[in-house]
């Protein structure tokens, strides 16, 4: 945790590496980038260092994110971004994984074989943001129907709307 | 329960090739081996469910049924459905169904301002509305960088605390009310509802208060909250004494539940699952105790945890955290230091009521913050806290306006409900029940 660098301030530095992968901090908290080739070995590398439980993998998508993208240096921002969040019980750490996946491939490799409690979480971020994750058994859509077209969560998914209507005061508005 | 007639092949004796195609498959090189029943999860498709209605039934070669159970089920609180492959009256292979109450809570949070997201995260688990507050309050404060007050970080815990107690209340009714022992469903709701009089008095609402707010809480406590505490605190002791009658020395509640729904702490840890069905594993984990957040660390509390992993070590871990959240409130009692109870940084916080009266620049102000909201420096954080149901995470993105560019929230019902086909596996469809209860999911946060 000493030896990182604070990501807002020096992104052109060289990033210190954790576990292979660059290492940034986030308000305090470890944050690791891997790439998309090296998301399912570097959680294969924090599984054998004992880090417990996957606790939450979501994707952001930065289709309409206007500030700069703060990433170390050698990370190319792209579209999406899924994050996965780890912890390890025996010294109370945590970690974030943080990959970059582009907009015209969106795919990813599962991370079910290792750490099998992100299976619904993947099978919601498929099912929001249309990211497939390659080994799951089951990639299927979970909140939404099975034949829903569209992922919601996506910045270019529209947000429904339903006009309000305005009525005339009972006995004919008029005073 | 509605059962369907048709039948489907056995595993040997597949009728169609699309339920071969639904076992799970076993990638080379995984964990999986810490999931020695991971055989029993059911992946199957609605068309491929739809299709095995047309299959031909075979006497000659046993046969499995598909069921439906819920999603208006009683003992499904609220709607979640199951599917169950069942040989007989065992349970093979189930699939929970879920997002019957899903209406995009995390797209609707990104079009509210950090000031109005908790009154859409209040909705999430409606039995613990208060935890949703919580961390998405924390996650706020941690992207803001602000340190709120200690009286408010104090209040917050008492009535997160309280709220357990009623979140654990629900649970025992609900648990009872799953079992047959239907009188404890009235039980558990009175004594829920003297809990919830106390929330409604301090917040206004009995749920969804939308009480603990970024920078701190809405308001101070009322006058008398400390009798009414102490009401609280003397009224539930005999009444969990009376729960102990009813249930937990009673030889038909022990045969119901030991035994039932067992998992195993290496399952559990594969599968995520948070709260206090790990803590029934074994495995003593609880975010109070091992990253305090508030002032946790302040304070005197036990972990409970299990031995078998069965629902009635889920059952009883849960009653006696009620007992230790009282023990924690009566703390709180002693410790609640007194000042201000939310952050008086004119950043996040509206001028007080009064100097809206005497101050154009107040009302200016005041005007701003709740109609533009206030903005947030741009950022990431992922906070969790301990909610009755497991960690409850909240990830927060935020590109520096007043609204979340990102706010997902890390469900401990959604979650822990990943454990329900492992837990049901190769069980009696009665013993199901036992085990839907006792993960005690809370659908509108499985479904947000």
């Amino acid at each position: 945790m000493t030896d990182a660098i604070d990501t807002d301030a020096q992104i052109d530095e060289e990033p210190p590496t954790r576990y292979g992968a660059p290492l940034t901090h986030s308000r305090g908290q470890q944050v690791l980038h891997p790439d998309r080739e090296t998301w399912r070995s570097t959680a294969e590398t924090l599984f054998a260092d004992n880090w417990t439980m996957i606790t939450d993998l979501t994707a952001v998508d930065f289709l309409t994110f206007e500030p700069a993208r703060q990433l170390p240096k050698g990370v190319t921002p792209e579209r999406y971004e899924v994050v996965a969040s780890f912890v390890r019980f025996d010294t109370g750490e945590r970690i974030r994984m943080r990959a970059q996946v582009p907009a015209d491939d969106p795919r990813i490799d599962s991370l079910y074989a290792i750490y099998p409690g992100c299976d619904y979480q993947e099978r919601e971020t498929f099912d929001m943001f249309g990211i497939v994750f390659e080994g799951h058994p089951d990639l299927s859509r979970i909140l939404m129907p099975e034949d829903w077209v569209g992922f919601p969560l996506r910045k270019d998914f529209a947000q429904g709307v339903i006009p309000v209507q305005f009525k005339a005061p009972q006995g004919g508005g008029q005073r | 329960m509605t059962v369907t007639p048709e039948k489907i092949g056995s595993e040997e004796t597949s009728a169609t090739p699309t339920a071969r195609a639904t076992r799970t498959p076993d990638p080379e090189g995984g964990q999986l081996d810490r999931l020695p029943r991971r055989h029993a999860v059911l992946r199957m498709s609605e068309v491929q469910a739809a299709e095995l209605a047309d299959a031909p039934l075979d006497d000659e070669n046993e046969q499995t049924m598909l069921v439906n159970m819920g999603p208006s089920h009683p003992s499904t609180h609220g709607v979640l459905r199951l599917m169950l492959e069942m040989d007989g009256e065992i349970v093979r292979r189930s699939k929970p169904v879920i997002g019957y109450l899903h209406t995009g809570m995390e797209k609707t949070g990104e079009s509210l301002t950090f000031l109005q997201g908790g009154t859409n995260v209040t909705r999430m688990d409606y039995a613990a509305p208060l935890f949703n507050e919580l961390v998405f309050s924390l996650a706020t404060e941690k992207l803001l960088e602000v340190d709120i007050p200690p009286r408010a970080t104090w209040i917050r815990m008492l009535m997160c605390e309280i709220n357990r107690i009623a979140s654990h209340l629900l649970f025992m009714a609900t648990n009872g009310m799953d079992l047959g022992a239907v009188s404890m469903m009235i039980y558990g709701w009175r004594e829920r509802e003297q809990v919830l009089r106390f929330l409604e008095k301090v917040t206004g609402l009995r749920m969804n208060h939308n009480y603990i707010r970024p920078g701190g809480v809405a308001a101070d406590l009322p006058d008398g909250w400390r009798d009414d505490v102490l009401f609280l605190l003397d009224m539930l002791p005999p009444r969990l004494a009376e729960y102990d009658i009813l249930m937990s020395g009673q030889p038909i509640w022990r045969e119901r539940l030991q035994g039932v729904g067992v998992l195993a702490a290496e399952e559990a840890l594969a599968l995520s699952v948070t709260g206090p069905l790990l803590r029934s594993t074994g495995i003593a984990r609880d975010m109070r105790r091992d990253e305090p957040y508030l002032a946790y660390d302040d304070v005197d509390f036990d972990v409970l945890v299990g031995t078998r992993g069965d629902s009635y070590d889920c059952y009883a871990i849960r009653l006696n955290e009620i007992r230790e959240s009282m023990r924690i409130v009566r703390q709180i009692l002693d410790k609640m230091p007194s000042g201000d109870y939310r952050v008086q940084d004119t950043k996040v916080t509206p001028p007080p009521r009064a100097r809206i009266d005497e101050s154009m620049e107040a009302l200016i102000h005041h005007f701003k913050i709740f109609t533009e909201g206030f903005k947030v420096p741009e950022g990431e954080v992922y906070v969790a806290v301990e909610s009755p149901r497991g960690e409850l995470g909240c990830y927060l993105v935020s590109d520096g306006s007043p609204t979340p560019y990102r706010m997902h929230i890390r469900a401990p019902s959604l979650v822990n409900l990943q454990c329900l086909p492992h837990k049901m596996a190769d069980g009696l469809v009665a013993d199901a029940v036992a085990s839907i209860s006792s993960v005690d999911p809370i659908m509108g946060e499985v479904d947000r």
